[in-house]
């Protein structure tokens, strides 16, 4: 870029925007119609600029700047490489959408004044821009405790509501447990020169225990952020308190960031990688996909079902990124390249379809006022903008093709089929078994998916007002179709995302797919060559498209296309009613059969001699029981016993300074 | 791509049209056979689609366009992976765009279709077979890929028809890692094609049927295309199997001698293998539907298992 200008100030700029917007925002606090129509769609039309910043970051050296904001001698460093750029690509696309539908979402008299919810928004995206180039310690917390706190403010927009209080207490409770590991983390980074920049971080030569300390710290940490078992529990509590849009932006990029810093400290400033590491991220990663996709799966809450199908992704990205470590530190470094694309690839994939979920189901919220699986259906008659724009996204969610969700899941299997290569024993034994668990998550993803828009889009409404929801408004729409075209373009084209993903592989493993020359021409994608595995959306969606046209024009050319509409027949059965279909527990009762020893399940079953038969059924998250529970009682046991010592009496205290001071004394001599 | 590549594309895709409610026929016909039956003429299948095509089809009166769009989606997706399946030939210009990993996807996109218009209507065995169908989806797509990986793995790629030309050239002995991925591949595809331990494909009793409820509402043309689609799909898993495990006589690329010969190997193959299936079907009693969870599970282990035996033992 030779325009005077680096891309780093660009990014910089855009920041100062975002801020800008936030504090118009204030300034216009009542004043619904200037925030919502003129503040959103500038903000979007600045996220778009972000993108075309990352995307034109991508192929440059890294950039630095320092910011002489902060404490006195302690500037932000900031600094601008592929990854950062990657990851402010995927802010940019994924918030632009979100921006614009956020514009046509807040309506007056929802909880906190929109142009307070303007500020908090936009700063939590500022936030994350600066999360994403800070180069030293002290910036990055900064920024990652004010990605936190924005959020936290974001999620408790209905703060008179008390479920809503306590899951924004949960999410802010857990952020922080994660941010303690994170610095902590850096703290042994630096290793004792008391610099905290990540140039000098990356100078440093740790030993193998002091790295795999940075490392665990930096896993649990991060995990905490991105809903890793067993830190996910935030995760379902605060999605569905969240207004639509912030959920979006949190599950579809906040997430992401979690994984940028996860790569970051691992293979950019932590030094060599260790191969248990990446079985430590492998296992991590299947649990949490495991359990994520079959809790997703008996959900009654539409959001709280995309929020653990968040924590499957997050899963399976984590499996990609188990695996990249595992090749790295086996010095195969082609294979990491392919790994590593796949999981940055589903990162993208994610934050978009993800974030046209989570929009859509806020389409849908403001329509009924129902987040209840159980009382909607039907709504593809009375919504079919959203309807058609969630059937893509369900599409990609479940990983089909030709969408963008089959492309990078296709990467991730395909980089577990070189896994015979490895030259561990026991580490080759294990792999079919991830590869395994990676299958049976893809296809119960597809199952949580025809539950999730089977249930709201189709069938017949449950409830007779739902005949009377309205279509999203045009700000919505826009929003939507942005990232609809995401999913589409994203699935169509993968050579093309390879190749703008590449710099990172090549930047953090030394090899690059496209650098290998190998990967195929902009119909084909081979990421190893053309015999050993191929893979063309452009033509399955070409050839598909054109059999149904060409079947449609022939049916018609040699037959007819005459319709007779009439009632259902269902087996000739007349008295058919909206309560005999599925609800959302019964679509959801196979799996809870099945999978019956991963839940806690209270069940009340009706006997047949109820005059008022009821049946209910409560999953609980057992994580809560297993971990939480115990960490609770533990403390108080602890407390308790430490309370003995507070007898209240000043005498007694002083008894206590005393002893110290005797015991110090003591010491000192010895 | 040159032309002779799209003729012989062209020739798969037809072979595809035409072979599949053969077999169709071909099972039916074994069937009652082995039940004591008269057997329903060889070409049934074609004159009950040819009766379908011509009726009106009758649809419910809130059915969105998912409903109308599904059949012809099914029926691209099934012809398409028909398409891409060696049958007589691995010569295929369309092989490349999709392999073995996105065969498996390209089902799974027929699947959550026709789910998604068995919910469209709304009735109770609409949303009953979809969540069937679903199951049974999920338990053995898994089962089905391990299978895919092994034959990979052994073979170094995931194209179909390196799979299929490399196994076709190795001598003649059974791995260990083939014989079970076989095991597992054949309760998968009874599965899948709504066979008899799991499902019936004559039943039409309320309580029992899987892929019979999601239909249950078509009429007219789109239930012609599904049944197509359902005989596509048979004829996809049987060359699939038989291209894995027997891939003997299936021409490799510009060896037209061969393709002469293949296309009655073909038939050979299917004939057997279609009586085989009427064997099964009628010596085995359907099983309860939760029932099924075990019998894929134990698809899904033994292709794990497969698996396992060939990367320890590199067999």
């Amino acid at each position: 870029m030779n325009v005077g200008l680096l891309t780093i100030d660009g990014v910089l700029i855009v920041m100062a925007a975002w801020l800008c917007i936030g504090l118009a925002g204030i300034a216009a606090l009542r004043n619904f119609k200037i925030v919502a129509r003129i503040l959103f769609p500038l903000s979007a039309a600045v996220s778009v600029a972000l993108a075309a910043l990352g995307l034109a970051g991508l192929p440059d050296t890294p950039q630095v700047a320092i910011l002489a904001i902060g404490l006195p001698d302690l500037p932000f460093h900031l600094r601008l490489d592929a990854l950062s750029s990657f990851f402010l690509l995927l802010l940019g696309l994924a918030s632009a959408g979100i921006s614009i539908f956020a514009g046509g979402y807040f309506r007056e008299g929802e909880g906190t004044a929109p142009g307070l919810i303007c500020l908090e928004y936009h700063i939590f995206l500022a936030a994350m821009a600066l999360v994403l180039v800070a180069d030293d310690a002290y910036a990055f917390m900064v920024s990652w405790e004010m990605m936190a706190l924005s959020s936290f403010f974001l999620v408790t927009t209905n703060h008179r509501i008390p479920e809503i209080q306590r899951a924004g207490y949960l999410y802010l409770l857990v952020a922080h447990i994660g941010a303690i590991a994170i610095l902590l983390c850096f703290g042994v980074l630096q290793a004792n020169t008391g610099d905290y920049t990540f140039a000098n971080m990356r100078a440093q030569h740790l030993s193998p225990f002091w790295s795999s300390c940075a490392f665990l710290l930096a896993l649990f940490g991060f995990s905490a952020k991105a809903g890793v078992l067993p830190l996910h529990v935030w995760l379902p509590e605060a999605h569905p308190a969240a207004p639509s849009p912030v959920s979006a932006l949190m599950s579809g990029v906040m997430l992401k960031t979690a994984i940028y810093g996860l790569v970051r400290v691992t293979f950019d400033i932590g030094g060599e990688l260790l191969w248990w590491w990446g079985v430590v991220a492998l296992v991590l990663g299947l649990l949490t996909a495991i359990f994520g996709v079959v809790f997703a799966a008996v959900q009654v809450d539409m959001k709280r079902l995309l929020a653990y199908s968040s924590i499957e992704n997050i899963g399976l990205i984590v499996i990609a990124f188990g695996l990249a470590i595992v090749f790295r530190a086996y010095d195969m470094r082609a294979l990491a390249a392919l790994a590593m694309t796949a999981m940055l690839y589903h990162c993208l994939n994610h934050a978009v379809f993800k974030s046209l979920l989570f929009l859509a189901t806020g389409s849908v919220l403001h329509a009924t006022h129902e987040r209840s699986l159980g009382k909607l259906g039907g709504l593809m008659r009375y919504m079919p903008w959203v309807g058609w724009a969630t059937l893509v996204g369900v599409i990609a969610c479940a990983g089909l093709p030709p969408s963008n969700g089959f492309a990078s899941e296709w990467l991730l299997l395909q980089s577990f089929l070189f896994t015979g290569g490895l030259p561990n024993p026991y580490l080759k034994m294990l792999v079919p078994v991830f590869a395994a668990g990676v299958a049976l998550v893809m296809a119960l993803s597809g199952y949580v998916m025809v539950k999730f828009f089977g249930v709201i889009f189709l069938g017949r409404p449950r409830e007779p007002r739902l005949a009377e929801a309205n279509d999203a408004g045009a700000l919505e729409r826009l929003g939507l179709g942005w990232l609809v075209a995401g999913c589409v373009l994203l699935g169509l084209f993968p050579v093309y995302v390879i190749q703008v993903i590449d710099p990172i592989p090549f930047q953090l493993v030394g090899r690059g797919l496209a650098q290998s020359g190998r990967l195929g021409d902009w119909l084909l994608l081979a990421p190893v060559s053309a015999e050993r595995a191929s893979y063309s959306p452009i033509l399955v969606a070409l050839v598909t498209v054109a059999i149904v046209l060409l079947t449609f024009v022939l049916v018609r050319r040699f037959y007819h296309g005459r319709v007779r509409r009439a009632a259902p027949w269902d087996c000739g059965f007349p008295q058919q009613t909206a309560r005999m279909q599925d609800t959302a527990e019964g679509f959801g009762q196979p799996i809870r059969q099945i999978f019956e020893p991963f839940y806690r399940m209270h069940r009340e079953l009706p006997s047949p001699f109820d005059a008022a038969p009821r049946y209910r059924v409560e999953v609980e998250d057992p994580m809560w029981r297993w971990i939480y529970v115990r960490i609770a009682s533990a403390t108080e046991s602890v407390s308790r016993v430490v309370g003995l010592l507070q007898r209240g009496r000043i005498a007694i205290y002083l008894l206590y300074s005393f002893v110290t001071l005797v015991a110090l004394l003591f010491l000192t001599q010895v | 791509m040159n032309l002779e590549g799209i003729a012989a594309q062209l020739a798969a895709m037809l072979l595809a049209l035409v072979g599949a409610p053969l077999l169709t026929g071909w099972v039916n016909q074994c069937r009652a056979r082995l039940q004591n039956r008269t057997a329903p003429p060889l070409l049934q299948p074609f004159r009950m689609l040819h009766k379908l095509f011509w009726k009106d089809a009758v649809i419910a009166r809130d059915a969105t366009p998912i409903y109308r769009l599904s059949p012809y989606v099914v029926f691209g997706c099934m012809l398409l992976a028909s398409m891409i399946i060696p049958t007589v030939s691995t010569n295929l210009p369309l092989a490349p765009a999709a392999d073995a990993i996105a065969l498996v996807g390209l089902f799974a996109l027929a699947r959550l279709f026709i789910s998604l218009a068995a919910m469209d209507i709304g009735t109770s065995f609409g949303t009953m077979g979809a969540r069937r169908e679903m199951l049974i989806g999920f338990l053995a797509e898994p089962a089905f890929l391990m299978v895919l990986f092994t034959t990979s793995l052994i073979s170094n790629s995931t194209s179909l028809a390196t799979i299929v030309s490399s196994l076709g050239q190795r001598e003649l002995s059974i791995l260990p890692s083939l014989a079970f991925a076989g095991v597992a591949f054949t309760m998968v595809s009874l599965a899948e094609n709504a066979r008899v331990p799991v499902d019936n494909p004559a039943t039409h009793l309320e309580l029992t049927m899987i892929h019979e409820a999601l239909l249950l509402e078509y009429s007219g043309r789109h239930l012609a295309l599904l049944e197509w689609a359902a005989s596509l799909k048979l004829f996809a898993y049987s060359c699939a199997g038989l291209a894995l495990f027997f891939p003997w006589g299936i021409a490799q690329a510009n060896d037209r001698m061969a393709l002469l010969l293949a296309v009655p190997v073909l038939a050979g193959k299917l004939a057997i293998g279609g009586f085989l299936l009427a064997l099964i079907e009628t010596m085995s009693a359907k099983m309860r539907i939760f029932r099924v969870p075990e019998f894929l599970a134990t698809a899904f282990l033994l292709g794990v298992l497969a698996l396992l035996v060939h990367l320890l033992l590199g067999a």
